[in-house]
């Protein structure tokens, strides 16, 4: 089965974010007041064929931890869902 | 017979003719390994210089770390063999495991070009040998990712077992502790933000790189 997955990396929770912040300070000077806790990520898409959605989020997993994030200091966020899904 | 220093060129390395001149200005023979070579050669020594190497895709040094010289380097540091990671090059070692903790954005997102003024904290590694406790040296940094950060243990292991081998006097990224350079456990291993082989003339604005890649070059030929 063909599964398009979604990964979002993001710096874990503690590691400074040194654009989320500047971005945080900058958009008051737009007058968007009230925004807090932005976070600077990147978002990593494909396709992927797998037996089934477990085997495809275990694949998944596998690359977030090898390649796709530095462990050090990013985590991944994983969504696996079928290919033509209708959305 | 002098060393030879194998100096590695990934696509995107920027810094292998000033690493390769700095060598040769000490009496040296730089060899270039290109990121395909399978093996390291003969040589008594590795440079893995600056740059951009792959584009800095993903991650700076996400991708280099699985170029084909990277197992030889690899196996060159694991026999003992000295290696050391300038900027760029140490982010690679980073993510190939070979050195530990990682190099994040600079603090405030700065971009930054300027002489540094290092302090040296161990002279038991391979890039410090020839250097003293305490010495001052005066080198550039030039880098957008150079904010040294680990976890509290592997802080607390490398503060323990001596292997901070360079200090910020004026930190100008953000790194932890002010870190400059680490080194492995083997002490043969070294990654530093900061570029000896930019401070290797009066002409430069400072010759403090010498004592480091000259320490390198001794460490070789043992």
């Amino acid at each position: 089965m063909i599964f398009d997955v979604q990964v979002e990396v993001l710096l874990r929770p503690g590691i400074a974010d040194p654009a989320g912040s500047t971005i945080e300070r900058s958009l008051p000077t737009l007058g968007f007041d009230g925004v807090r806790d932005v976070r600077v990520g990147k978002s990593i898409r494909f396709s992927l064929d797998a037996a089934d959605e477990a085997a495809a989020r275990a694949l998944a997993g596998d690359m977030c931890a090898r390649f796709l994030t530095n462990p050090v200091i990013e985590d991944a966020v994983v969504s696996v869902a079928a290919a033509g899904g209708g959305s | 017979m002098s060393a030879t220093v194998g100096v590695v060129v990934f696509p995107g390395t920027n810094c292998e003719f000033d690493s390769a001149d700095a060598v040769r200005l000490l009496g040296a023979e730089p060899r270039m390994l290109w990121h395909q070579n399978r093996t390291v050669g003969d040589v008594d020594a590795v440079i893995v210089p600056g740059g951009f190497a792959h584009g800095d895709y993903l991650r700076p040094g996400a991708i280099a770390r699985f170029s084909p010289v990277m197992e030889a380097v690899a196996e060159f540091a694991a026999s003992g063999g000295p290696v050391v990671g300038i900027c760029n090059g140490f982010q690679v070692l980073t993510e190939a495991g070979l050195l530990p903790g990682a190099l994040q954005k600079n603090a405030g997102l700065k971009f930054v070009c300027a002489p540094a003024a290092l302090r040296v904290e161990t002279t038991s590694t391979v890039l410090t040998r020839d250097a003293s406790v305490g010495d001052i040296l005066n080198i550039p940094v030039n880098h957008f990712e150079g904010n040294y950060t680990c976890s509290p243990e592997t802080l607390a292991e490398l503060r323990s077992d001596d292997r901070i081998v360079l200090r910020y006097v004026d930190n100008p990224n953000g790194s932890v502790d002010d870190i400059a350079g680490i080194c492995n456990a083997q002490r043969n291993v070294v990654g530093l933000m900061p570029h000896p082989e930019r401070a290797t003339s009066a002409l430069l604005g400072s010759t403090d790189g010498l004592v480091l890649l000259g320490s390198l070059l001794a460490a070789a030929t043992v």
